[in-house]
């Protein structure tokens, strides 16, 4: 089986301080990988990397794309980054602001995304919105409404409607519970794992909170200043961590 | 032919934050289970039979040594073929229930068969027989197992592992705090597992338990590091 993702040796540097060192790792199709580390152990700045946000110093993002096979990520045209950005690829950010147009509609911040593929038909798009509100659990009534209006844990579902509606093969996730309550992060971590195993996605979640990758993830990276610590399945890694740093932050958690 | 093989297995433990302890655990464990066998791990507390259990699941790193489930070497094998053997070969009725707060108790039953390709329908009607013969209330179905009782969550455990017929199967204290009724129904189906062909691992507190299903025991203590 090709991998989804290859990343091979990526390195940033932030001036002379490294923001994340010679990382490589393959993702298979219908994998969920994790991501944690603490703050600036540099798990944000390889999101953003993969994910053709920042451009690494060094290192390959290899893509199998769906009409040319795998293809490096960063040496491709602009436009063709951003079309992959619309289609097989989505990102959803920690805050919803950052990925949903404030100033527009519900349905229109859904629908956007449909047009930027192509989608004309006025019906089509406002059907497939309202079909897509409904997965995410907001209720049809509220498609007319701004983003404005909603709550945080509907923003959050809003910005996933938004994101998967063109039906991505990848999605990136930056903290996508973070900042919720907890019972509205448990409704959104059922919502993911829902949607990741019926559309067959596969994703990449950067966290710092474990009890959602050990959740989420089949498999987890454990960072720290800038390079990975520790890999391996999910609940390997948290019951028995081999590298002193994960041992640190398994046995930090607070037990409720 | 064997389904579950573990041999020459050593298992230590490194604290790093504790001065860099090392803790050695196990050495030079075996142990070999056939189709339609169920072998018992004992020991005193301590001994290692969770650890053992935890390395061939492949929660545990395996230190040194072999571990096959079927075709898969979980010793050495990439994490996407160990999550292979646990949806299609391996069963696990573990002590610990752990769940996405808010899913329906028949949704986690269902799960591992969902897992394993089964249709939902098959998976959900199957979860239901389950859930009826542990006599768990069916107004209990559709709410989450997050808050139920250590009794009910645990019949949610052995439902979940009994959902699919897996070739192979991991049962840890599986008739702790039931019922005689309900203990009887957990040794029922662990016998239907083993007429199916099951090749079965488990660790039972319960010696009559352990004395009417397992037709061997493996006491780990024999691994115990400097034991010879």
């Amino acid at each position: 089986m090709t991998p989804l993702l290859q990343a091979r040796g990526l390195t940033k540097h932030y001036g002379a301080r490294l923001g994340c060192g010679n990382v490589s790792f393959d993702l298979y199709p219908g994998e969920v990988m994790g991501i944690v580390g603490e703050s600036g152990s540099g798990k944000s700045t390889l999101l953003s990397c993969l994910a053709g946000h920042l451009s690494p110093d060094a290192g390959e993002v290899i893509f199998d794309t769906r009409d040319h096979g795998p293809q490096d990520v960063l040496r491709m045209s602009e436009p063709a980054r951003r079309m992959l950005g619309r289609t097989d690829w989505a990102f959803v950010h920690q805050n919803a602001r950052d990925g949903l147009r404030m100033g527009v509609s519900a349905g229109a911040n859904v629908g956007e995304r449909l047009m930027a593929v192509g989608a004309r038909h006025y019906g089509d798009i406002r059907e497939q919105a309202t079909d897509w509100l409904g997965r995410v659990e907001i209720a049809a009534d509220r498609i007319d409404d701004r983003p404005r209006a909603f709550s945080g844990g509907m923003q959050q579902r809003l910005q996933i409607a938004r994101n998967l509606v063109t039906g991505p093969r990848l999605v990136f996730m930056d903290e996508p519970t973070g900042g919720l309550d907890v019972s509205v992060q448990a409704r959104l971590l059922d919502l993911l794992r829902g949607l990741v195993r019926e559309m067959g996605l596969s994703a990449i979640v950067v966290t710092h909170d474990l009890a959602v990758v050990r959740l989420l993830a089949d498999r987890l990276m454990v960072m720290k200043g800038g390079a990975v610590v520790e890999a391996g399945l999910t609940d390997q890694v948290l019951d028995d961590p081999q590298h002193g740093y994960t041992q640190l932050l398994v046995s930090s958690v607070l037990q409720v | 032919m064997k389904m579950i093989r573990v041999s020459d297995v050593s298992k230590s433990f490194v604290l790093h934050n504790q001065g860099g302890a090392v803790i050695p655990v196990m050495a030079g464990a075996e142990l070999s289970v056939a189709p339609g066998e169920c072998v018992a791990l004992v020991g005193n507390s301590g001994a290692g039979k969770s650890t053992l259990m935890r390395m061939i699941w492949g929660n545990y790193l395996c230190g040194s040594g072999a571990i096959t489930v079927g075709d898969v070497d979980v010793a050495r094998a990439e994490p996407r073929e160990v999550l292979r053997m646990r949806r299609e070969l391996m069963g696990y009725v573990s002590q610990f229930l752990r769940v996405v707060p808010r899913v329906p108790t028949l949704e986690v039953v269902a799960e591992p068969a969902l897992r394993a390709g089964v249709a939902r329908e098959v998976a959900l009607s199957r979860a239901r027989s389950l859930l009826a013969r542990l006599n768990l209330p069916e107004p209990l179905w559709a709410l989450s197992p997050t808050t139920f009782s250590g009794g009910e969550q645990q019949r949610v455990n052995i439902a979940r592992g009994f959902v699919h017929d897996f070739p192979a199967m991991l049962l840890d204290e599986p008739t702790a705090s039931l019922d005689a009724t309900n203990r009887a129904v957990v040794l029922d189906l662990i016998r239907e597992a083993k007429a199916r062909g099951a090749a079965i691992v488990g660790i039972f507190h319960d010696e009559a338990a352990r004395a009417e299903i397992c037709d061997r025991e493996i006491d780990v203590s024999r691994f115990a590091p400097g034991a010879a």
